[in-house]
């Protein structure tokens, strides 16, 4: 199936956005998404959940005969899976363009990095050694795959124990994990990917893009760190040209991250093991009953209002000079019905036409009496609460302006409401 | 039968659930025995004498014998008459290819627009958003878009103008914000003042006058697809002192 496509008006919406330093969840530029880490009840098995992105990680192992080139080394295999399950974009056992760029980026960052000792993989030289196989699944797709993936992975690492073997002359034998502890990978650094998107020909930088970002932005970057600030891989995508200082600025914001996304995985996996210890239920098990409805949980969005004091107090003062009417209406070009060009919107607005004079007539006492109604309010409120709450009580003030009435449906009707009980009181 | 789905009327049922057709035991002798009907809505499914539930949600009811499942699904299913938000995808001669969030794509006549001649052709670029309703809609033919309403008006419909954001919530929320006194818009409305425009097919469009409430706007909207009413009023609170 077909991705849905992105209309011009999400993209001119996302950039203007990005150019106000602005992003859709309300994060800062250099901040990361909600990054949560849990375990499957078996050994080497990972869930990383970034935002709404979410990857499983699967560690498994298997004696096979090593290559002829290196008889004693471990063979690290990665595989990446993109299911339908992600995205509807996604096809089922096909390889994308975008299945085979994470791969080649996933082993870069983790196999040529050297961060495995592959050497203590190897049972009987040129005979017997461990193969590692590292499944990536993407469970579902809200952009940034490669850094969730790349953490997914090293953590599923760190998490899995292969099973002990003892040699006996020839005969090699591997015991059950009832017998012999299994023995962890051994670990030398831990790299982790760390995604920037490039705006504008590299003006405006973003890092962790969701979906909608990575549809819209010009060129990715991505760094793989560990955290000794060692670069493991870089590469560059969209063919923008980067300038030096851009891509210094980069790694030291990856830098950043990487330290804390290193701490976020050590800080997990020494849970985990102390939930091991204690015998209590731990990993998957455990995560899965607090997720009985999955399809309708969903975490509080947070909605940045940092500077809404400085705007409710430019409408005040803003709110004197007369409301901006289009002396003549704007006819729209024939053929074209038009939504919000400022046209007068004509949907179920005519009942407001009447009884627009006689609320008029007192529009004036009654808007002194919602004043002082609100200083009341205002007052009261003081008492008890710290937050300065005056400029927006202020801002109602303006929406509740007789004169913007036409503008806000529901706000007339109750204020016809108010003007007939006025009415009312005066017979 | 009545009564067994008449007890399960606001609970949660799940696909598979089902209720059988089988006459209850006793049989009033006074009155004559009439055959119980009952229409059944999107969700429960008839099959042989067991009426089935195909859909996860929340039983409803609209007396006299209306039943149906009330769900938080996000995949669109066209039905005609219904308006949508539709993004123009293709425009190849005289009609262009428009998604709606279904399974395949709709099309619409470059003359389904209000004035629209062989000469004056609407002026419509590939990405934009039109408001439009379904003409044909049926499983078996490819969905048919018009912009104009049965006697050749717009009547709200046609192409967007520039700026706002779309943004796509469950199919659930859209209908209670179409809902006639919808509480969702009588507090969304004591905010900020702005445009919305509600598709059918769970897409929402919302321009205000700066980019900073258009958000607002878009992430209340997106987070009240799962809260209850008094959640969603605290929050609202919230943002209108600006304290969030």
């Amino acid at each position: 199936m077909k991705d849905t496509p992105l209309s011009n008006c999400e993209r001119d919406f996302l950039l203007k956005a990005i150019e106000e330093k602005k992003r859709l969840d309300g994060r800062q530029t250099y901040d990361y998404r909600k990054m949560k880490i849990t375990f499957g009840t078996d050994f080497g098995c990972c869930f990383v959940d970034l935002g709404k992105t979410r990857v499983m990680a699967q560690v498994s192992s298997e004696l096979v005969t090593p290559k002829e080139s290196r008889p004693n080394e471990g063979i690290m295999f990665f595989n990446i899976e993109l299911s339908p399950m992600a995205s509807p974009a996604f096809e089922q056992g096909r390889q994308s363009e975008l299945s085979v760029k994470l791969n080649r980026q996933l082993e870069r960052c983790l196999r040529n990095s050297k961060c495995i000792d592959t050497e203590s993989l190897c049972v009987v030289s040129g005979e017997k050694v461990w193969q590692i196989r590292v499944d990536v699944h993407m469970l579902n797709h809200d952009g940034n795959l490669m850094d969730a993936a790349s953490i997914a992975a090293i953590t599923a690492l760190c998490h899995f124990r292969r099973p002990d073997v003892g040699i006996q002359g020839d005969e090699v034998t591997v015991f059950s994990p009832e017998e012999r502890d299994p023995i962890p990978l051994s670990i030398y650094h831990m790299p982790i990917s760390v995604s920037f998107a490039f705006f504008q020909q590299g003006t405006y930088l973003l890092v962790d893009p969701c979906e909608r970002e990575e549809r819209v932005m010009d060129g990715l970057l991505m760094i793989a760190m560990n955290k000794h600030r060692e670069i493991c891989s870089i590469q560059s995508s969209g063919g923008i040209m980067l300038l030096k200082e851009q891509v210094m600025r980069c790694s030291k914001i990856a830098s950043i991250k990487v330290s804390e996304i290193t701490e976020l995985i050590s800080k997990a996996l020494e849970n985990d093991k102390k939930a091991r210890k204690a015998g209590e239920r731990c990993g998957f098990a455990e995560s899965m009953p607090q997720e009985r409805i999955t399809a309708l949980k969903m975490d509080e969005t947070p909605v940045e209002m940092t500077d809404v004091t400085e705007k409710a107090n430019d409408i005040v003062h803003n709110a004197d000079a007369p409301p901006q009417m289009v002396p003549s209406p704007v006819v729209p070009i024939p053929g074209v019905g038009q939504v919000g060009q400022g046209v007068q919107s004509t949907w179920g607005l005519e009942e407001d036409d009447e009884g627009e004079e006689e609320e008029n007539d007192n529009s004036g006492e009654e808007q002194d009496e919602k004043v002082t109604r609100m200083e009341e309010e205002k007052l009261e409120s003081r008492e008890g609460d710290v937050v300065e709450i005056s400029d927006s009580e202020e801002e109602e003030v303006v929406i509740l302006n007789p004169e913007k009435v036409s503008k806000n449906t529901g706000y007339t009707s109750h204020h016809k409401g108010a003007a007939a009980t006025q009415k009312r009181k005066r017979k | 039968m009545f009564s067994s789905l008449k007890d399960k009327v606001g609970q949660v049922l799940l696909p598979g659930d089902e209720f059988s057709f089988q006459a209850d035991d006793t049989i009033s002798l006074s009155g004559p025995v009439k055959p119980e009907k009952m229409v059944c809505g999107p969700g429960l499914r008839r099959s042989g004498d067991r009426l089935l539930v195909c859909k996860s949600g929340v039983l409803r009811h609209k007396p006299p014998n209306m039943f149906w499942m009330d769900s938080q699904q996000r995949r669109y299913v066209p039905v005609k008459g219904e308006t949508v938000i539709g993004i123009v995808t293709v425009k190849s001669g005289d009609v262009f290819k428009v998604d709606f969030g279904g399974s395949e794509q709709a099309s619409l006549s470059y003359l389904a627009f209000e004035g629209a001649t062989k000469r004056n052709r609407p002026n419509v670029q590939v990405g934009d958003l039109v408001f439009a309703q379904f003409l044909v809609a049926n499983k078996d033919m490819e969905p048919e878009l018009v912009c104009v309403d049965s006697v050749g008006r717009a009547n709200g419909m046609g192409v967007f103008g520039s700026g706002g954001l779309l943004f796509t919530v469950s199919l659930g929320l859209v209908r209670r914000l179409l809902a006639p006194h919808s509480d969702v818009l009588q507090d969304l409305q004591q905010l900020f003042p702005c445009e919305l425009v509600v598709g059918m097919n769970g897409r929402l469009w919302v321009k205000s006058s700066s980019l900073q409430r258009t958000l607002v706007i878009a992430n209340l909207l997106q987070s009240c697809d799962t809260m209850t009413a008094p959640q969603r009023q605290t929050l609202f609170r919230r943002v209108a002192q600006g304290a969030l």
